[in-house]
């Protein structure tokens, strides 16, 4: 219990060592590389405890679970309306809420009280039988599995989130706290940004050693890793909002970190800008579900409302569509995915830390900590295809295509990343929440592995990652790299029994789709095909570079060699853990072991949190799977180390169709042509010529259209009226003009205090025309 | 106390205070006859607060912040003007003219 | 420099007792009064930069001892540490920096005095009449102040008034309170831009 109370202590450690390294970091022997590693180090065991803290706790059958108020038995008070209710009276309220719910969707109204107001409680169970039948056939899944889960009564116990809180500020009647919430998902990123962290700071003490900012560096390594763990704590919306900024802001320092090149500092500002675009969709998204839930930012209060039907399905519709365009930013999914390429510019290492464990996988984890919303906004169970399942699938599918015309080997994988967030943001739109996280878990290790093996190949050839021009025959001289960086490649590719084997096997089977999988939560036929398209392109892209980075001649200059303890001892504990993490979930019963089953005790079960069902394991889909990862292995293998399908060799040079698609490829889909030529250029060039245009034309031929108007009636004037007294006036008011212009040109004299002095006396008097005419 | 001795004074400082930025040449002392301006208008916030509640204090203070931040934007300009051109004489600022 | 606040505080306080007839806060006032004037005039008129910075140091500190006097005692301290401790350093930095004349010198004035005389006595002639002929002889009644913040309940008497400015803050004017500290940083971020040298 001490460490879920205490689990605050774990970003402040990160956060204490990011200061320390900044003021005291330059005096110490190792430039304060040392405080980091002693931080981190400390933070992973601190995490590490906590995890066996958890485990025991979702077991302990000891506690009630019975009801709201056992189930929110450990919310602080004043952290959650909801959570306070259900303590005092006993029972979910949602009255409040639907106070706050719009217009009204009947169903899901008349849906929400009666479940809620039974909800868990076994002997409601009955009752929410009668309603729930009414339920028109998208919700029909959901509701009747939230009802076998009622009656199944004694043996339905829901999983008792920790949060604590204090007051951070308070406006009017609404007050804002901010605290921890300890649950499955927080406890798994907890050890996987601790641990990938801890990792990339060793690897980093020897990649930048001799850096001209190596402090500089470590301490936003360390502050990156702090603002990572103060967002998956998060115990509302907006302390969500504040890490999700943060990390925001370490990527652009860390990316940006060799800023002196202007690709660097370019890729570091692209990458913040895009992120801008899809944090008014989350900023919008966190203010219609603060409304929705009763104003309220409780991550608690938002899932309850959303998961008991409490919101109305449109409002949670529009919300979960914004903060699809977050995730489509800060997860890199398709058409706001162009920043995550660029920002290879920065460290290595970086990469690794952003493209595992914090900067892209706060996307993932945003859905996943919210997931009623987009369970009952998108309407997922029973339905068999939605936004963001779409958005993932079609970001797995052409992250991987991008991938294979890449000759930088940090690109490779940068789509590589891009293509399997897809997977996971697919697997959360189908419903296989526990498959987004088990891959997120699996997929951490192997891609930090990937990409600490990339760096430490480019720490050999003269820190060029061109694998292409200077890779090649590396296979001997690093061994170790080679190793390790081929069980993360089978892995990727989801070769038995390496992690993402598992963790894939399990998102395909949850699309529901395969002939003979059952206990899937809809059937997402397009899904299944799209994510094989992709994990077959996978396996071939990867066996891509390994072939141009280790086998083959050498082609680059000068003596490669393996490189220091200090990288290849992280790549082995990493690859070690990529290899076995699929153990963490394996699809069987394991008998008296399952109570440490990842599904176990990393999903919610209960009040908060849809109830999801699992696909079951299907032999014929895990061997298909591995089928398509071989083949597409084995296609990439006859490719290049047999010269097999001569014919293709060289097609894009003389098939058009073939060079057409190349350069779509290179192009990355010509987004970036898009983004800059078209709607910059749009703005800047036809848009201003149109407006210039219009301004001319259209405004300019009024005025001469006026003058003219005024000309002619001055003609007519001039000869019907009487010449001579007009021109006299006229003459005088001319002579008038002309010498109040030369008297006032007298004061135009350019200097600023003059002018002041006048506005002062225009004022006074002003002021004193009004005294008098009021007072 | 009267209301208006605190109110007189704080005219007159404001008076003061427009004096010298019409008058002065230098650009940091202009800076300082703009703090006697903005200090005369915290009198009056303040007096006014004993009469409507203690929203003139709260934006006394406001005054008092921002007053600090526009000191420092100002001299930064003074110091850009002066590096410029080897001198913060307003006068020679007349590019203004028509 | 404690024992004046100490002083005046006192002086406030027995303002309070009686708000008609309260010679010393009077007597405060007016030597107060009687030395910012004296040191406004001096700073727009002395020919010493530096001089100039000294005597602004009287104003700002005559300014805090006149809210002293009203009672606003947060506003007072706040007032000695940003003016006095922050702006006067700010600006004799700025005088070094711009390596102004440390003497006398003699064109520190332009040709607009006239202008500036007038303008100044123009404002002083309207505002002066303004305020005589709307509040007059009105007296200022503490009384009624206290018993509108709620100050005469024992209850929330405790907080005294800097308590009902921190209500005032971070209540009613939360909003505002957030826009001036955006508006610092972006003061601060302007300030290192313009003033740095590259």
């Amino acid at each position: 219990m001490w460490f879920f109370r205490n689990v605050w202590i774990v970003p402040a450690l990160m956060a204490l060592s990011a200061v320390l390294i900044l003021f005291f970091g330059k005096r110490l022997p190792r430039k304060g590389s040392e405080i980091g590693l002693l931080f981190v180090g400390l933070s992973l065991v601190f995490s590490l405890l906590t995890a066996g803290a958890w485990l025991g706790w979702v077991d302990d059958d000891e506690g009630p679970t019975q009801g709201a108020a056992a189930t929110f038995s450990e919310v602080d008070e004043n952290c959650s309306n909801l959570a306070d209710e259900a303590r005092a009276g006993g029972e979910l309220d949602l009255d409040a809420t639907e106070a706050g719910d719009h217009g009204g969707d009947e169903t899901a109204a008349g849906a929400a009280s009666t479940t809620v107001t039974g909800g868990p409680d076994a002997t409601a169970g009955p009752d929410v039988v009668a309603p729930a039948s009414g339920v028109p056939p998208g919700e029909g899944e959901s509701a009747s599995a939230a009802v076998a889960a009622a009656e199944e009564g004694e043996e339905y116990s829901s999983t008792r989130p920790i949060v604590s809180c204090v007051a951070w500020f308070g406006s009017g009647d609404t007050s804002i706290s901010i605290g921890t919430m300890v649950d499955g998902p927080s406890v798994l990123m907890l050890v996987v940004v601790t641990i990938i962290s801890l990792l990339v700071h060793v690897f980093s003490t020897d990649y930048v050693k001799g850096d001209r900012r190596y402090t500089h560096y470590f301490a936003f390594l360390s502050l990156f890793t702090a603002s990572m763990l103060f967002f998956v704590l998060s115990e509302n919306t907006l302390q969500m909002i504040v890490g999700w900024e943060l990390v925001g802001v370490c990527s652009f320092a860390l990316i940006g970190h060799w800023w002196e090149e202007k690709p660097n500092s370019d890729a570091a500002l692209k990458a913040f800008i895009t992120n801008r675009v899809g944090d008014v969709g989350l900023l919008v998204g966190v203010i219609i579900l603060f409304f929705a839930a009763g104003k309220s930012f409780s991550i608690l209060d938002i899932n309850i409302a959303a998961a008991e039907g409490a919101i109305n399905q449109g409002v949670l519709l529009i919300a979960s569509l914004c903060l699809i365009a977050a995730v489509m930013s800060k997860s890199g999914q398709f058409i706001l995915h162009t920043w995550l390429p660029d920002a290879m510019a920065g460290p290595t290492p970086v990469s690794a830390l952003i493209h595992a464990a914090t900067m892209v996988v706060a996307g993932i984890y945003m859905v996943a900590r919210l997931y009623p919303v987009f369970w009952e906004g998108l309407s997922i169970p029973g339905s068999s295809i939605n936004a963001l399942a779409m958005v993932g699938a079609v970001t797995a599918l052409f992250g991987a295509l991008l991938a294979f015309v890449q000759k930088d080997i940090k690109k490779v994988l940068a789509y590589s990343t891009v293509s399997q967030l897809g997977f996971m943001v697919t697997s959360l739109g189908i419903g296989a929440w526990t498959a987004a996280m088990f891959h997120l878990f699996t997929h951490a290790f192997f891609k930090a592995t990937l990409f600490l093996g990339a760096g430490s190949l480019s720490h050999a050839c003269h820190h060029s990652f061109n694998m292409v021009d200077d890779m090649g025959g590396l296979r001997k001289i690093m061994p170790k790299t080679f190793w390790t960086y081929l069980i993360a490649t089978g892995a990727l590719a989801g070769i038995f029994p390496l992690s993402g084997f598992w963790s894939k096997d399990e998102i395909l089977a949850g699309t529901g789709s395969f002939p003979g999988t059952s206990g899937a939560n809809g059937e997402y036929h397009l899904m299944l095909i799209m994510l094989l398209l992709a994990a077959f392109c996978t396996a071939a892209y990867m066996t891509r570079t390994i072939w141009y980075a280790f086998y083959g001649e050498f082609r680059g200059h000068g003596h490669p060699h393996e490189s220091g303890p200090a990288i290849t001892i992280p790549l082995i504990i990493l690859a070690t853990l990529g290899a076995i993490a699929g153990l963490a979930n394996l699809p069987f019963n394991l008998g008296p072991m399952e109570k440490y089953r990842f599904e176990h005790f990393v999903e919610p079960v209960g009040l908060y949190f849809p109830s999801l069902s699992h696909a079951d394991f299907h032999p014929v889909l895990a061997v298909f799977s591995v089928a398509v990862g071989l083949s597409g292995i084995a296609a990439a293998y006859f490719y290049y180390w047999k010269g097999a399908f001569a014919p293709l060799q060289g097609l894009s040079e003389r098939n058009k169709a073939a060079a057409w698609g190349k350069n779509v490829l290179v192009n990355k889909y010509y987004f970036d042509w898009l983004y800059t030529t078209v709607i910059v250029g749009f703005v800047k060039g036809p848009l201003a010529r149109a407006a210039n245009w219009a301004n001319q034309h259209v405004l300019d031929g009024v005025v001469n259209g006026v003058g003219r108007g005024s000309a002619a009636t001055g003609k007519w004037v001039y000869d019907n009226v009487d010449q001579k007294v007009v021109d006299g006036a006229v003459n005088t008011s001319a002579a008038a003009s002309g010498g109040a212009g030369g008297v006032l040109r007298l004061i135009q004299t350019g200097r600023v205090q003059q002018y002041a002095a006048l506005f002062f006396v225009a004022a006074a008097v002003l002021t004193g025309v009004f005294v008098v005419l009021v007072g | 106390m009267l209301l208006n001795q605190f109110l007189l004074l704080s005219a007159i400082l404001f008076c003061i205070g427009v004096y010298g930025v019409i008058v002065r040449r230098n650009g940091v002392l202009v800076l300082m006859s703009i703090e006697i301006i903005l200090n005369a208008v915290n009198i009056n916030l303040v007096v006014f607060s004993t009469y409507w509640g203690i929203g003139g204090q709260v934006f006394a203070l406001f005054i008092i912040s921002i007053a600090a931040a526009e000191v420092g934007v100002g001299l930064a300009i003074v110091l850009l003007i002066y590096r410029n051109r080897r001198s913060i004489d307003i006068d020679e600022l007349d590019e203004l003219k028509g | 420099m404690t024992g004046l606040v100490a002083l005046l505080a006192q002086v406030g306080t027995e303002a309070q007792v009686d708000t008609t007839f309260d010679v010393p806060a009077n007597v405060v006032f007016a030597v107060t009064a009687v030395f910012m004037i004296v040191a406004a005039l001096r700073v727009v008129t002395t020919k010493n930069i530096v001089h100039a910075a000294l005597w602004l140091i009287i104003v700002l500190g005559g300014v805090g001892v006149q809210y002293l006097l009203l009672q606003a005692e947060f506003v007072a301290v706040t007032q000695f540490l940003v003016y006095l401790g922050a702006i006067v350093v700010l600006i004799l930095f700025g005088v070094m920096l711009t390596r102004a004349p440390l003497g006398v010198s003699t064109d520190l004035d332009n040709d607009l005095k006239p202008l500036g005389i007038g303008a100044g006595l123009v404002l002083a002639v309207v505002m002066g009449f303004a305020l005589i002929q709307s509040f007059g002889a009105d007296q200022l009644d503490f009384r009624a102040y206290d018993s509108a913040l709620g100050l005469d309940d024992p209850q929330t008497a405790a907080a005294g008034r800097t308590g009902a400015v921190a209500d005032g803050i971070f209540g009613q004017y939360l909003i505002p309170f957030e826009m001036i500290s955006v508006l610092l940083l972006a003061a601060l971020i302007g300030a290192i831009v313009l003033a740095r040298r590259d």
